[in-house]
């Protein structure tokens, strides 16, 4: 039941979320310089012409007419067609969807795989050369830009030694330098969390109870703080899964990744007010999505939660 | 006879310089509660940690001393021995329990993994061992209780649980430090029962730790007063209340509030116990009390035993039978 009323409590939240996110975006983009029926109609077109473009994209509209509408459209799941392209939103974000999750998801694991295990073995064995690597790797890992260590992981593994492919997509094989350039970044951040967390725990009382009980040191490490010290790395990484999921601009860009950033990217460049529209709106919900599942593991794992 | 446990001698530093103990001698036997009454800072807390064998190496450093547990020198045992008698022959109960007990893990898990590790029960035993030793702390709900996490319990049910854990492998000894500190005076009281009942079913020797001496006369059979890393006077209870003979003693008792005293003003014991990197030459003691003199400023007085009738009463003082004021 607690559970029950956690869950749709969160729901009211998340909807509400989508709706002021859809709002800002709907206004802001209005506002900005650039008009679609200008891209559209390019450098030659007469002013009658560009009336007319603006008249069948419906932009001539007073605003809050053409707000009003848009939101009965996305409220029946209908995101329009592209300005530009002519095809359905939706279908344009789904077919690039599965990229975008594959990378994200693939991204996630690297990193958590990373800083997990070096994250707990430096808390555990503190200053020793294991905690100085570990410190050293998350410097470097925070201080170099991704794109920078993906067009270095194509020159080692594409160019040089050709294990990987160099561009297209399709395949595993096509995700794992991609994924791997986003994964070290994130794992950067995510092992100092994890060594911070596990440190904190270790210096808990109940570690003490732990120990007065007879528990082996491995049980005290691993057993009761790690339980505790994951609470921290799990929301963090979880946050991180919702960033990446909304499209990694800048390395689907390097590794030529047709995935949700490079669609939104062109959607931008191009004015095309129901694709942006249609992409915030997703990956808003994408977002708080996780969220959401990242807050119902969580209580799984700290039943504290659940309570309030 | 031998004791439970006899501690002598036992001397602690911390990083060099803080003397924590300087020569603790305590005894302990079997179906006996013995208090050790001391302020915050003199020791007490030192102390449990030494029998049970978790004393940070470095910074902490036991110079010397012996403690003898059931015949065996616990100073001699490998950490893998020592930690062998933790939980299963030497356990302890902690002043807060919403501290003490592991948010993350379930209380059926926190008291079976005890049971599985030192009785190599199965699971399914174990479960129901924990099930019969939670009923006999008074924690009523069974199975559900087992599923429940420490913070779904009041603070009385968690120190319930607490003891439970302490208590399900049988520990011949118990160390409760602080046991009833973090809770109101009417759960106080249920607890304080509840560890007498215990020692009486499990035969065990409960090394009771408090600073309020109130509390420690309802409930021990011998008390040992600490001050400054030192025991300065050990003796029955009965003896302890009646015919304190340490100044440090005469004065804590005369902080006790008595209800039937009402309107009197209480007797605070003036300065506070020095810190172990800075204890007095001499008596510890000669800077707060009242009958200091020449004597006590330069020579540490050696402990010597008082007692009569076969009752052990030692203490710790120069001006023992020498001069008496009321304080």
């Amino acid at each position: 039941m607690q559970v029950l009323t956690f869950a749709l409590r969160r729901f009211g939240r998340l909807l509400l979320t989508v709706l002021l996110i859809s709002t800002i975006i709907f206004f802001v983009i209005r506002v900005i310089p650039g008009d679609p029926a200008l891209v559209i109609a390019g450098i030659d077109a007469t002013q009658e012409d560009i009336q007319a473009i603006r008249a069948q994209l419906g932009t001539d509209r007073p605003l809050i007419v053409q707000y009003l509408s848009w939101l009965s459209d996305i409220v029946r799941f209908d995101f329009g067609t592209s300005m530009i392209s002519s095809q359905p939103v939706t279908q344009l974000i789904l077919e690039r969807f599965p990229i975008t999750l594959s990378l994200a998801v693939m991204g996630i694991i690297i990193s958590i795989l990373i800083a997990v295990p070096l994250g707990v073995l430096s808390a555990v064995k503190r200053w020793s050369l294991w905690d100085y690597l570990g410190m050293v790797f998350s410097q470097i890992g925070m201080a170099i830009p991704s794109f920078w260590l993906g067009i270095m992981l194509l020159l080692i593994l594409a160019v040089k030694i050709k294990i990987f492919p160099l561009f297209g997509s399709g395949s595993i094989r096509h995700l794992i330098l991609p994924a791997l350039s986003l994964g070290i970044a994130r794992a950067a951040v995510l092992l100092r969390l994890t060594r911070a967390s596990m440190i904190e725990e270790l210096s808990k009382e109940y570690v003490i109870t732990a120990r007065s009980k007879g528990l082996t040191e491995r049980m005290v490490k691993y057993k009761h703080a790690l339980k505790n010290a994951l609470l921290p790395v799990i929301t963090v990484a979880g946050i991180q899964l919702g960033y990446m999921l909304g499209g990694a601009i800048i390395i689907e860009q390097v590794f030529s990744l047709p995935g949700l950033g490079r669609l939104f990217l062109f959607g931008v460049y191009q004015r095309d007010f129901p694709l942006i529209q249609g992409g915030v709106v997703f990956v808003a919900v994408i977002f708080s999505l996780i969220n959401f599942i990242v807050d119902m593991f969580y209580s799984v794992l700290n039943p504290k939660i659940r309570i309030r | 006879m031998e004791h439970l446990l006899k501690i002598e001698g036992l001397d602690v530093s911390f990083n060099e310089q803080a003397r924590a103990l300087r020569g603790i001698d305590l005894i302990m036997d079997t179906g006996q509660i013995h208090g050790l009454v001391g302020e915050s800072g003199s020791g007490k807390t030192v102390t449990s940690t030494c029998i049970i064998g978790l004393l940070p190496v470095p910074p902490g450093r036991i110079n010397g001393g012996s403690m003898i547990f059931k015949g065996r020198e616990l100073l001699n045992l490998s950490e893998a021995q020592r930690r062998s008698l933790r939980g299963r022959e030497i356990a302890m109960v902690f002043q807060e329990p919403a501290r003490y007990l592991n948010p993350a893990l379930r209380v059926g898990e926190q008291i079976t993994e005890m049971l599985i590790l030192h009785q190599d029960l199965e699971k399914q035993q174990a479960i129901a061992k924990a099930l019969e030793i939670i009923d006999l702390v008074g924690l009523k709900g069974g199975t559900k209780t087992l599923r429940r996490y420490p913070h779904e319990l009041s603070g009385g049910m968690k120190q319930r649980a607490m003891i439970a854990m302490a208590i399900s492998c049988n520990p011949s000894l118990l160390i409760a430090d602080e046991p009833t500190t973090a809770l109101d005076v009417t759960l106080q009281q249920q607890i304080l029962k509840l560890i007498q009942d215990l020692k009486q079913r499990f035969d065990m020797g409960i090394l009771f730790i408090s600073h309020d001496l109130a509390v420690v006369h309802e409930i021990a059979d011998r008390i040992s007063v600490i001050y400054a890393g030192r025991i300065v006077e050990s003796t029955t209870k009965k003896r302890l209340f009646e015919e304190p003979l340490h100044p440090y003693t005469r004065l804590l008792l005369l902080s006790i509030p008595d209800a039937g005293k009402r309107g009197t003003r209480l007797k605070a014991i003036p300065g506070t116990v020095p810190d172990a990197e800075h204890i007095p030459s001499g008596c510890a003691f000669h800077p707060r009390c009242p009958l200091a003199e020449e004597i006590c400023r330069h020579q540490d007085p050696e402990t010597a035993d008082y007692g009569s009738n076969g009752e052990g009463h030692t203490a710790a003082c120069h001006m023992i039978g020498k001069k008496w004021i009321d304080l």
